[in-house]
């Protein structure tokens, strides 16, 4: 029993802010958000892939360090506290899990490494516009190994080099391999509410591609990736809330009304409590997901489902309440708190929205329930 | 981040759930209704429970053996109740005793005399209540009114309590009462224990808007205590109060009461449009919400056992979860309501499904936000303590506690 990071656990999280701190200040995302055609930092990307960072839980026959998810969890918590404008969400957390759950060796061994590295940027592409993504929904195709349709929005779809494509196979919807940088791959810039995290549309015409894990199966392999990521992207979420409220708190104390200081206010205390409260419960979620992720728990899709939900409801309150508790400052462009409030509403649209996990998070509940009932519990 | 029974917890882990096996009391020939909490059928089996398990030293887990205890871990306790709330025996009447009142008491009283009062508590025979509250001193802890004067070796205690749990039933209370009326007003406090019995102390019970009768009203007239029964430094009754409330918080963690798995299989019962409520979307996404939170109030109780095993004081998780929890019990008990549609009208436990739980659960669940600190105070204690936000402006904070300007 250990509800926390370990020591080790914890020097390494302290490192990492330390790094950020450095190299990801504010101003690295306003130069993103300045210059949205970037849709990234390059910069300070290097100096990630420099770090290691993208080989952190890849295992090592692999080209990664091993060293295991919660290390990760640790990390993405830091990234999303520093809002960093990094492809290091699609790239790890989706593309190298896809690659993980679905590939064959051969995939493995030829692409792992290449990401550990950072030498090979990876995304996914699954959305093809405005509603939930359904079986029936996806109309891309791949018909003799070539893949044709558009995929929107594509998260780095601008600076990924591969991708993994849900598209409809012979057999059903299947997962593809497909190189963004070969023939038959058109890719164009798109605006979005949180432009320091880039974003394309994709147009594919007869474009080559590979089969990812089993034909026909790509519905559930994707949810498989998915609750992986799940988990990653709530400690962003999670990191990213924290940090919304320590701005609010510190506002709060130096912004003076009437007299005395705002935060002296119960309309401003019971506030920011409450974000507080939902703060703790994306914490309990988040890392109870982080043991089932690292031990490979059966626990883990009903893990990562409520993981997701009340980190999305954390950052989303937090982020609000931040700019609230600011006033009109809160409301400019140059003051910081848009990039919470962008950042918080990217991360819980990236993966399907939370009415989305909602739905799954309640059809888990119910196997556990029935299994719960035939053992008699 | 592990959230497994180590080795060691698991092999107690199995060793009490077979005992509680094998010595649970029977509770069949108890109606519905005399299963609630404080009937006396139910309050009969709490005490005849009490008593098996002192016998096998699982009476008070994690105290000294000096005191009767088995000197086991916080886990070792903690996993004890989360099997006593597996089997379905989960009793509040010792609780306020063992874990907040006594550990103060033996943390402030030595003497003989104390330590005679511990035994028979760990066995359920006694039973002892709060007696701190009063019809003017609720959040603002601190404003006891009630009078303690010293006449020679004794103290006369006038005054009134209110809100005290289980009082009717009670054998011995630790009471509040002011000393110096001179001085502001957390320095004039003073800390008793006293038994229910003495003369002047008059016990009337409180219906409660769920019809049930848990909380009371206290009248202290002329109650002659000796200083021995004094709990503490004269004056140093704000230190108890904050020791009895620091134990509550680390007490809290196994929460009863209906939970998602009782909500989800009373909406597998119900009709809706289409198949059950179970299949209603709507429901189903509250549903996912409930479930986040319960989570929360499950896994923060893990982070309270994660700082005892270290040996480090809980953190804010106490005032987190008792909003979580009793903001849960409101909110599961109205949705519970809802979906029986008109049939969420009828409280009678012969012909409601579920025995009428929710309907019981919805006209008790105001009450559970405001006892034992209510949502306002918890916020104030998250704002102040956790994220360092000013107190609020405190007109009685340097006044002479006689001066402090009162309504009604």
């Amino acid at each position: 029993m250990n509800f926390d990071y370990t020591d080790d656990q914890k020097a390494l999280k302290d490192e990492a802010r330390k790094f950020l701190t450095g190299c990801s200040p504010l101003t690295v995302a306003r130069g993103v958000l300045e210059n949205p055609a970037e849709g990234h930092d390059p910069v300070l990307w290097a100096r990630l892939v420099e770090q290691g960072w993208c080989g952190a839980a890849i295992p090592e026959t692999y080209g990664g360090l091993g060293m295991g998810y919660v290390e990760l969890c640790a990390l993405a918590e830091e990234l999303g506290r520093a809002v960093s404008p990094v492809p290091f969400a699609s790239s790890i957390y989706l593309f190298a899990e896809a690659l993980l759950v679905a590939g064959s060796e051969e995939q493995k061994q030829a692409l792992l490494p290449l990401v550990a590295s950072g030498e090979l940027l990876g995304t996914v592409a699954v959305s093809e516009g405005p509603g939930v993504l359904t079986d029936q929904a996806v109309a891309a195709q791949v018909i003799d190994g070539k893949l044709s349709g558009v995929k929107v929005p594509v998260t780095d779809g601008l600076v990924a080099q591969r991708a993994v494509v849900l598209a409809q196979g012979a057999s059903g919807a299947g997962l593809y391999l497909v190189d963004l940088t070969g023939p038959g791959v058109s890719r164009e810039f798109l605006s979005t509410i949180d432009p320091t995290r880039g974003a394309a549309r994709i147009a594919f015409d007869g474009a080559p591609a590979e089969l990812l894990g089993e034909a026909g199966k790509g519905m559930e392999l994707l949810s498989r990736v998915q609750d992986r990521a799940a988990i990653l992207i709530a400690f962003e979420q999670l990191g990213g809330a924290d940090r919304a409220l320590e701005m609010a708190r510190d506002y709060a104390l130096e912004r003076f009304a009437f007299g005395r200081q705002i935060g002296s206010y119960q309309a401003i205390k019971h506030k920011l409590a409450d974000v507080f409260v939902k703060n703790e419960v994306a914490r309990a979620n988040a890392y109870y997901g982080a043991w089932a992720l690292s031990s490979d728990a059966p626990e883990l899709p009903l893990a990562a489902a409520a993981a997701r939900v009340a980190a999305s409801a954390a950052y989303w309150l937090a982020s609000k309440e931040n700019i609230q508790t600011h006033g009109g400052i809160g409301f400019t462009w140059e003051a910081d708190c848009h990039f919470f409030f962008r950042r918080a509403r990217h991360l819980a649209l990236v993966l399907g929205a939370p009415r989305d996990w909602k739905r799954r998070l309640a059809d888990r509940l119910e196997l556990r329930l029935a299994a719960e009932l035939a053992e008699g519990n | 981040m592990n959230f497994e029974d180590s080795p060691e917890e698991a092999a107690y882990r199995q060793k009490v759930r077979a005992w509680i096996a094998a010595n649970a009391p029977d509770m069949s020939h108890l109606t519905p209704e005399e299963r609630r909490p404080w009937q006396e059928g139910h309050k009969e089996v709490a005490s005849k429970w009490q008593a098996i398990k002192a016998d096998a030293g699982y009476g008070c887990i994690s105290w000294p053996k000096a005191w009767g205890g088995a000197e086991g871990t916080a886990i070792d306790e903690a996993i004890f109740n989360q099997e006593e709330a597996r089997a379905g025996l989960q009793f509040n009447y010792f609780t306020t005793g063992l874990h907040m009142l006594l550990p103060a008491l033996l943390e402030h009283n030595k003497d003989e005399v104390s330590l005679s009062l511990i035994p028979p508590a760990i066995r359920g025979d006694k039973i002892w209540c709060q007696l701190f509250s009063e019809p003017s001193s609720g959040s603002d802890s601190a404003g006891v009114r009630s009078a303690a004067v010293k006449d020679g070796d004794d103290w006369v205690i006038n005054g009134q309590k209110v809100w005290n749990s289980g009082a009717q039933i009670s054998d011995y209370g630790m009471l509040i009462a002011r000393t110096d009326p001179d001085v502001p007003k957390h320095k004039g406090l003073t800390a008793f224990w006293l038994d229910m019995k003495t003369p002047g102390v008059e016990v009337r019970p409180i219906k409660m808007m769920s019809g049930d009768n848990e909380l009371n009203e206290v009248f202290l007239t002329d109650v002659r205590i000796p200083d021995s029964q004094r709990v503490g430094e004269v004056g140093g009754g704000w230190k108890v109060i904050i020791s009895t409330l620091m134990n509550e918080r680390a007490a809290f963690g196994s929460v009863s009461g209906l939970n998602w798995r009782d909500t989800m299989k009373l909406a597998k019962q119900v009709a809706s449009w289409e198949g059950t409520a179970m299949d209603d979307p709507a429901f189903r996404e509250w549903l996912a919400d409930l479930y986040i939170d319960a989570e929360a109030v499950r896994l923060l109780s893990f982070r309270t056992l994660t700082s005892l095993s270290k040996g480090t004081a809980p953190g804010p998780e106490g005032s987190v979860g008792k909003l979580l929890w009793s903001g849960m019990a409101q909110n599961l008990s109205s949705q519970a309501l809802d979906i029986l549609d008109h049939g969420g009208l009828i409280d009678d436990p012969a012909s409601a499904l579920m025995n009428g739980a929710f309907q019981h659960r919805f006209l008790w669940a105001p009450g559970l936000r405001l006892g034992g600190g209510t949502d306002e105070i918890m916020k104030n204690i998250i704002a102040e303590r956790v994220l360092g936000l000013p107190g609020d402006v405190r007109v009685d904070k340097n006044v002479p506690f006689r001066d402090i300007p009162r309504g009604r």
